[in-house]
């Protein structure tokens, strides 16, 4: 039986700080947000965190596909900024969501990754049978060093799909992942922020994965980028995905509605899930989507999905990505470090 | 509202007066621990009251939080070692109601030597409030609201009263000019109060300039943190004249509860527990609200005062504030209120509180007030709250 | 000082609001109650999960807090009556001139508070203007 998206919902929070700002306190030249890219990023209020976010994103994804929550046997939240190093921030989703105690969950961890992993997992528990419904969640308020250059793009939001059999909005039809040992990002346990290869990250890291990704999924399934209607890459920079897609011969008007970072920043292991939902807001029955996602560390998620007739049902229920993405407030360099907590007090 | 029962029938139960009271000065004591707060306060009440150690039937203290303020409970037994009672086995009982445990110690005093249980019966309260930072303090006042409910969402005590506050200026049109005269009045008859903490004037636009708390309350608006503590002595009205030729009658001594919540409450600018002591009282000393010639009232915040006089039947609801700027509760106005300097500019030692406005009482209705007697004072009232209105004592005295 | 089993018996209400409801008198309670004011021991109460959309009834925007508090002032804390009823006291989420009395809100799932760098995160309801 095929298994799928019952149900999608995101969350982005609404406070903002623009690329140029950054650049004017640490004096960076002006065309960096051209360079990147990427104009402005989110940023969380001083009172959320990702497991509010996977909250909010879960919620959503609830209330779109009017799903029962005692239905969901599995919760798999994926994220590089889980509060806890010890006590999973899916206990805290479940008892928010309403799940009741009949679930298993565990965090995952695969930098930006994570979330589309948490989907293969929740695939293989429902398609296996073992659970009628699993919730993949990809959440993040990521932090990029003060000055560093991830400090232009490391953003906050979620992205949570509900997975199951019946009544699908959107039908996984194939995965197929590429995985190796390559150092280009990576956070040692208890220290706050990241270290990363520069250029190391690009040709070894990004485009490595996702096009091996990319192009393995497709063999497998004997399709080519004219076979879909659009297609989400995942998103550190607005420059990345856009290269990637020439490569792989996918079009500009395949992944714009999936390309989200300019406007909002990298959400980490919520991008390619967010960029999935942007896509699936604006996608019609029948359109067929391809999705790879990118981990550091290293490894790219693909899939395939197909949109169902369910899809224009229920796709009002709860916020689109835009509705979030409108909803902004401006800060300046200083009262974002102060939400980030980078202040040390 | 539904019909309020008197509990208190005055033919059955014998008539109690205060024999003797004292009050030490309120402060930041940095010098004085609570045991030297409570022998200070006990040595001036007997000898007030001319009576002896072996005379004493029972203590009652008020105390708030001996244990967030001094790490220190079972404070019953404490001032009874400390008063050197130990050796005579004095039954000692500390009761709390937050900010009306003094009101609450009074009451049982008299519970006690009305139903003949007791002859004498000390009535005590302390508070020890400096020996943590501002903020442990704020903590342990905050206990007074609902733990659970209100500050674990963010409450501070200041922000309920302010709450309180911004919705009486919404119904009623009270004025932020009227709460700081509560603050001018108060500091006024502080700064002739020997015992006072503060002996500063304040201006209403001083007030409305002090730093803010939280909206629309300022610091000016707010009570301070004291130390301090006070007794009162009290005895069967029969016997009283042995001990004293000014004892000064209890009329009336009633109680009422609410919810500890303000979100709970009937109408959230009405302390309905006011309401239904004050009621209560009244009807214990066959008395109403015109009989009143003083009032020391429970401003823990300027709005607490005016909501008082409102609550307590002197004015009618939501009146109490032009009225206080009318000068109705001034000195010489028609019914001064808190003519010790309240608990603004007295200070407020929590558990001391409503023994010190008995001690205040005691004193305008001997005559001995000073530069702040009320002219013919002879019925005086006491109104003590606990929280932001969970519980209400109310107190008639009279010459 | 750690309170971790007096907020875990709570999280319902915290996360949820979970309160109660009397079907004898039909009156709705938030913070549950196990005791109805009306009826005593004539209630018959039941779990009842409201929605949490409602309006302010009154507010104040706190500047000095308790020590938990203190690195979020200024914040609004506002009293807020439920659509079915019940009042309780929670943190409104905007700004100071944006919040009025009889103003409509709807709740969000935030940190109310942490115990220090080392302890529990308390996660619970706060609230928001209802058309943000």
């Amino acid at each position: 039986m095929p298994a799928g998206i019952v149900s999608y919902g995101v969350y982005i929070p609404k406070y903002r700080i623009r690329v140029e700002e950054i650049a004017r306190v640490w004096g960076d030249e002006d065309d960096v947000a051209q360079n990147l890219n990427v104009f402005e990023k989110s940023v969380p209020d001083a009172d959320e965190d990702s497991v509010t976010i996977a909250v909010e994103a879960g919620r959503n994804a609830i209330k779109r596909g009017e799903v029962d929550p005692r239905r969901i046997g599995a919760i798999y939240a994926g994220s590089e900024s889980h509060p806890y190093a010890v006590k999973p921030t899916g206990t805290i989703v479940g008892a928010a969501i309403g799940t009741g105690t009949e679930f298993t969950t565990a965090d995952f961890e695969f930098a930006c990754k994570a979330g589309t992993a948490a989907m293969q997992a929740c695939l293989g528990l429902v398609s296996s049978g073992l659970i009628d419904l699993g919730m993949a969640i990809g959440t993040d308020t990521s932090q990029g060093a003060p000055g560093d250059a991830l400090e232009y793009t490391a953003a906050a939001g979620g992205a949570a799909y509900v997975i199951g059999q019946d009544d699908l909005a959107a039908e996984i039809e194939e995965i197929y992942s590429f995985t190796t040992d390559t150092p280009d990002f990576w956070r040692r346990e208890g220290r706050p922020y990241p270290e990363h290869g520069g250029r190391f990250t690009g040709e070894p890291g990004y485009f490595k994965h996702v096009t091996n990704a990319a192009r393995g999924l497709m063999k497998k399934m004997g399709t080519s980028p004219q076979d879909y209607d659009y297609a989400v890459f995942h998103q550190p920079n607005g420059k990345f995905p856009v290269r990637v897609a020439g490569k792989l011969g996918f079009s500009r008007e395949q992944i714009d509605p999936g390309l989200v970072v300019s406007r909002i920043g990298n959400t980490y292991s919520g991008a390619s899930l967010m960029g999935l939902a942007a896509t699936l807001d604006a996608a019609h029955p029948g359109d067929r989507i391809f999705l790879a996602s990118f981990g550091s560390g290293a490894g790219s998620d693909a899939f395939s999905i197909r949109v169902k007739d369910k899809i224009e049902k229920i796709r009002c229920n709860a916020p689109l990505v835009e509705d979030y993405i409108k909803n902004a407030q401006y800060l300046d360099y200083a009262l974002y470090a102060k939400h980030k907590g980078k202040l040390r007090l | 509202m539904p019909s309020t029962r008197a509990n208190y029938d005055c033919e059955t139960m014998r008539s109690v007066s205060i024999i003797g009271a004292g009050c030490t000065r309120f402060g930041e004591r940095w010098d004085d621990s609570l045991r030297d707060l409570v022998v200070e306060t006990g040595i001036m009440a007997l000898e007030d009251a001319n009576v002896s150690g072996e005379e004493i039937d029972a203590l009652y203290v008020g105390n708030m939080s001996g244990g967030r303020f001094v790490e220190q409970e079972h404070i019953g037994a404490l001032i009874s070692d400390c008063a050197g009672l130990s050796r005579l086995h004095v039954p000692s009982t500390r009761v709390e109601a937050a900010c009306a445990s003094g009101g609450l110690a009074i009451r049982q005093g008299v519970l006690a030597v009305a139903s003949g249980y007791s002859d004498v019966v000390i009535a005590a309260g302390v508070e020890k409030m400096t020996d943590v930072t501002g903020g442990t303090a704020a903590d342990a006042l905050a206990a007074a609201a609902d733990r659970e409910w209100e500050c674990f969402f963010g409450a501070t005590f200041p922000a309920l009263y302010a709450m309180i506050a911004r919705l009486h200026m919404h119904e009623y049109g009270t004025s932020r000019e009227q709460l700081a005269e509560v603050s001018v009045k108060n500091h006024h008859n502080g700064n002739m109060n020997p015992i006072s903490q503060y002996h500063t004037e304040v201006t209403v636009d001083k007030v409305l300039n002090s730093p803010i708390v939280a909206d629309p309350l300022r610091v000016l608006d707010c009570s301070p943190i004291t130390d301090g503590a006070a007794a009162v002595v009290l005895a069967p009205t029969e016997l009283a004249k042995k001990y004293t030729d000014a004892p000064i009658k209890i009329l009336a001594a009633a109680q009422a509860s609410d919810t500890l919540a303000l979100h709970d409450r009937r109408d959230i600018t009405t302390l309905d527990a006011t309401v239904h002591a004050a009621r209560r009282a009244f009807r214990q000393a066959g008395l109403g609200p015109k009989d009143i010639d003083l009032a020391e009232v429970h401003d823990a915040f300027t709005i607490g005062e005016i909501a008082a006089i409102e609550d307590l039947g002197f004015v009618e609801k939501g009146q109490g504030g032009k009225t206080t700027e009318e000068g109705l509760t001034q000195i010489g106005g028609k019914i001064p209120v808190n003519t010790s300097g309240g608990l603004k500019a007295c200070g407020h030692p929590v558990g001391a509180t409503g023994i010190k406005q008995a001690y205040e009482m005691v004193l305008q209705l001997r005559g001995e007030a000073g530069k702040r007697q009320v002219d013919g004072a002879e019925i005086g009232l006491t109104h003590n709250v606990g929280g932001c209105g969970g519980t209400a004592l109310v107190h008639i005295m009279s010459r | 000082m750690s309170a971790a089993p007096r907020f875990w018996r709570h999280i319902p209400q915290r996360y949820n609001l979970i309160g109660t409801h009397c079907s004898n008198c039909d009156e709705y309670y938030f913070p549950p109650r196990d005791i109805c004011p009306n009826c005593r021991r004539k209630a018959q109460m039941e779990d009842y999960k409201f929605e949490g959309t409602g309006k302010v009834v009154t507010y104040t925007v706190i500047h000095n807090s308790t020590e938990d508090f203190k690195r979020q002032t200024p914040y609004t804390l506002a009293v807020i009556q439920l659509d079915e009823g019940p009042r309780l006291t929670g943190q409104v989420i905007a700004s100071p001139d944006e919040v009025e009395i009889g103003m409509r809100v709807k709740p969000v799932f935030r940190i109310l508070g942490k115990e220090g760098e080392k302890g529990i995160i308390y996660y619970g309801t706060k609230f928001v203007p209802a058309e943000s």
